[in-house]
């Protein structure tokens, strides 16, 4: 099997839909002649062709807008934010023409778009670059959201997404795309939306995470090892939640520890931990406990990225914390 | 044009004419819920653009579009339906008024968010372009939505695909109570097509022939692929903004004189000077007319209610996940 990075195999998944469906294309800032600004889109134009590959104006409303019309169709565009943090800029086009399109409609439209782009800190990228914007659109009916942390995870939910007949917000990891390189499957395969993946097996304490910090947790997990017995649940999905595989940790470790990197206040963790209360009040042996970014905004400076971030120290620390209980 | 074409058109801006008055009078008397919308005095507008269009183009109304759906094709019994909030509606129900489209005649439904339509028409026409498909898409916005970063956007790359796109501000000069003068600094709206590139058209929205002959150039133009046209029809709405506004912003001169260059007027005036049979003309047509419009508001009554839960339908192909 091939060593392929992250960034790789979100560039395999466009390409495979993008030959086996005429349909399907992208649209973005230089996403074409350039490759996309950290060449996700490598390669593709000269494969595809400009039509199908298309290099648009700044315009992320027009971008996400135009890909709804596409949709209504048949076509089955993938949207690219140049950096996720641009999405603020198309989001009426989001949550009241895209998430809303069939509803309104009374079933008659689908909209299968896809729009994804890099988000995610821990590079430096200050206040508008590294944002983690999933939980703006988490409350939102008629979207799906995922969050791939693995190069497998990023093609066979790329794939599915592609195929998906909702719209798909993919939000990939920047960090991600060229530290995780990994060994996929060269045949066809597919990762499912609204599952999500046990990433280490465990018996004291549950930790529900999704995107860069899986990482964390799993180093966390890894070095507490023969102390604590940590189940890391990768969510990969973020909308719809695997609320089966979430209860299914929780009542084995009675423990429940959620970490992201969007920020805490509002974030995703906050309706997992309200359910699991509300659901699993019986099965819980200390309180769910939550770990995400700081309450502010994603600083610039060394010293203030990392104050904010949660890293691999501050998830071991949370566990040991809960473990006591 | 013939004495046969003329009297469609005039039945149709008569059909939309009695099919909003109707759904005024049904909203006066408290049997509607929610906004009502008339675009009263703008028929010549909505008539003479969706007429130009053939089956497979698309066409994007704004919630005082009647005559877009009425000529587009859509079933009036459904869009009464549609109105009254019931399951034969085109959204079941889910939303009012003009926001559930009839997809099968190429009606997109649109957001409350005015020009946020046009993205959606220029990536229709990016399609129609990409696949050689002789099609257009006509998205309707107001002077006041003209305002808004979606129409520059659209705009903007339609130029510079050149799109099979027609972009038609109809300019009646109230965005809800704003006048135009608070709106833009321009004279015309339509100035602003220089600025994208392509040609842009300023014409009288209540003279029907004057709306059609726009119209003929902009989808020539677009059907040889020289791209879109803007086209800014000058109009005015006798009612308020909905139903509920009692328009106090304006004078009853300003209303008048609207009223005495009303659309079906003008063309009754022309028919009469063609020498038909006017009086028969009016008596025939009122009568159809009148006809469709209670057949359909006996449709919608009869169309049952959704039930509560059917709000949970239609959020996904198939559902999914454990929504509460």
């Amino acid at each position: 099997m091939p060593m392929v990075t992250y960034l790789q195999a979100i560039n395999q998944a466009m390409q495979e839909e993008m030959a086996r469906d005429e349909n399907v294309m992208l649209m973005g800032e230089d996403v074409g002649a350039m490759g996309g600004a950290f060449k996700v889109s490598e390669g593709l134009i000269e494969r595809f062709g400009k039509l199908r590959i298309v290099d648009t104006p700044i315009s992320e409303s027009l971008i996400i807008g135009a890909g709804v019309g596409l949709a209504v169709l048949g076509m089955r565009p993938i949207l690219e934010m140049q950096f996720i943090d641009f999405i603020a800029c198309g989001f009426d086009q989001i949550v009241n023409q895209a998430a809303t399109l069939r509803y309104r409609h009374g079933g008659q439209a689908s909209c299968p778009i896809v729009i994804r782009g890099p988000g995610g800190a821990g590079v430096h990228g200050g206040l508008y670059h590294s944002q983690n914007p999933e939980s703006w659109f988490f409350s939102v009916p008629g979207l799906k959201l995922v969050a791939p942390a693995t190069a497998y995870d990023a093609k066979g939910l790329m794939k599915s997404a592609i195929r998906d007949d909702d719209p798909v917000l993919y939000f990939e990891h920047k960090f991600l795309y060229r530290r995780i390189k990994e060994e996929i499957p060269d045949e066809e395969f597919l990762v499912p939306i609204g599952k999500a993946a046990l990433r280490s097996e465990g018996t004291d304490v549950t930790v529900i995470t999704y995107g860069a910090t899986v990482h964390s947790a799993v180093g966390a997990a890894r070095d507490l090892a023969g102390e604590i017995s940590v189940e890391v649940v990768d969510l990969r999905t973020l909308l719809p939640l695997d609320w089966g595989m979430i209860r299914a940790s929780v009542r084995k470790t009675g423990k429940a520890l959620i970490v992201h990197e969007a920020r805490l206040t509002g974030g995703i963790g906050a309706e997992i931990a309200a359910r699991i209360a509300e659901e699993l009040f019986e099965d819980l042996d200390g309180p769910v406990m939550r770990l995400g970014s700081r309450d502010t905004h994603n600083a610039f400076a060394a010293p203030m990225e990392a104050f904010i971030l949660p890293d691999k120290l501050k998830i071991t620390e949370a566990i040991r914390k809960l473990a006591r209980y | 044009m013939t004495e046969q074409k003329e009297r469609e058109l005039y039945f149709w801006m008569v059909l939309v004419r009695e099919f909003e008055a109707r759904v005024a009078a049904l909203d006066k008397q408290g049997k509607l819920a929610g906004g009502v919308y008339s675009g009263r005095g703008q028929e010549a507008a909505t008539v003479g653009v969706c007429h130009a269009l053939r089956p497979d183009d698309w066409v994007f109304p704004l919630h005082r579009d009647m005559g877009a759906y009425l000529v587009k094709g859509a079933d009036p019994n459904r869009l009464m339906a549609q109105i009254f909030g019931r399951r034969d509606g085109f959204s079941k129900g889910k939303d009012s008024y003009l926001h559930g489209g009839d997809l099968a005649h190429g009606i997109f439904g649109a957001t409350s968010m005015l020009a946020a339509t046009l993205p959606v028409a220029a990536g229709m026409a990016y399609k129609f372009r990409m696949k050689n498909e002789d099609r257009l898409a006509v998205a309707f916005f107001g002077e006041g939505a003209s305002s808004r970063g979606d129409a520059h956007e659209a705009m903007n790359f339609a130029g510079v695909h050149k799109l099979p796109v027609i972009f038609v501000c109809e300019n009646n000069f109230y965005a809800y109570s704003t006048p135009n003068e608070l709106q833009f600094a321009v004279e015309n709206v339509a100035d602003r097509a220089a600025g994208y590139g392509f040609k842009g058209e300023v014409a009288s929205g209540n003279d029907l022939h004057t709306v059609m002959n726009v119209m003929q150039k902009a989808t020539d133009r677009a059907r040889r692929g020289e791209g879109p046209t803007f086209i800014e029809l000058k109009t005015y709405r006798y009612h308020g903004h909905s139903e509920h506004d009692r328009a106090a912003y304006r004078t009853e001169e300003e209303l008048v004189t609207w009223e005495s260059r009303d659309p079906i007027e003008l063309w009754e005036h022309y028919m009469d000077k063609r020498k038909y049979d006017l009086p028969a003309i009016q008596a025939e047509t009122l009568a159809r007319a009148r006809k469709v419009v209670e057949d359909a508001v006996a449709f919608a009554e009869a169309s049952p209610e959704p039930t509560g839960p059917e709000a949970m339908d239609d959020l996904y192909a198939t559902p999914v996940g454990e929504g509460r």
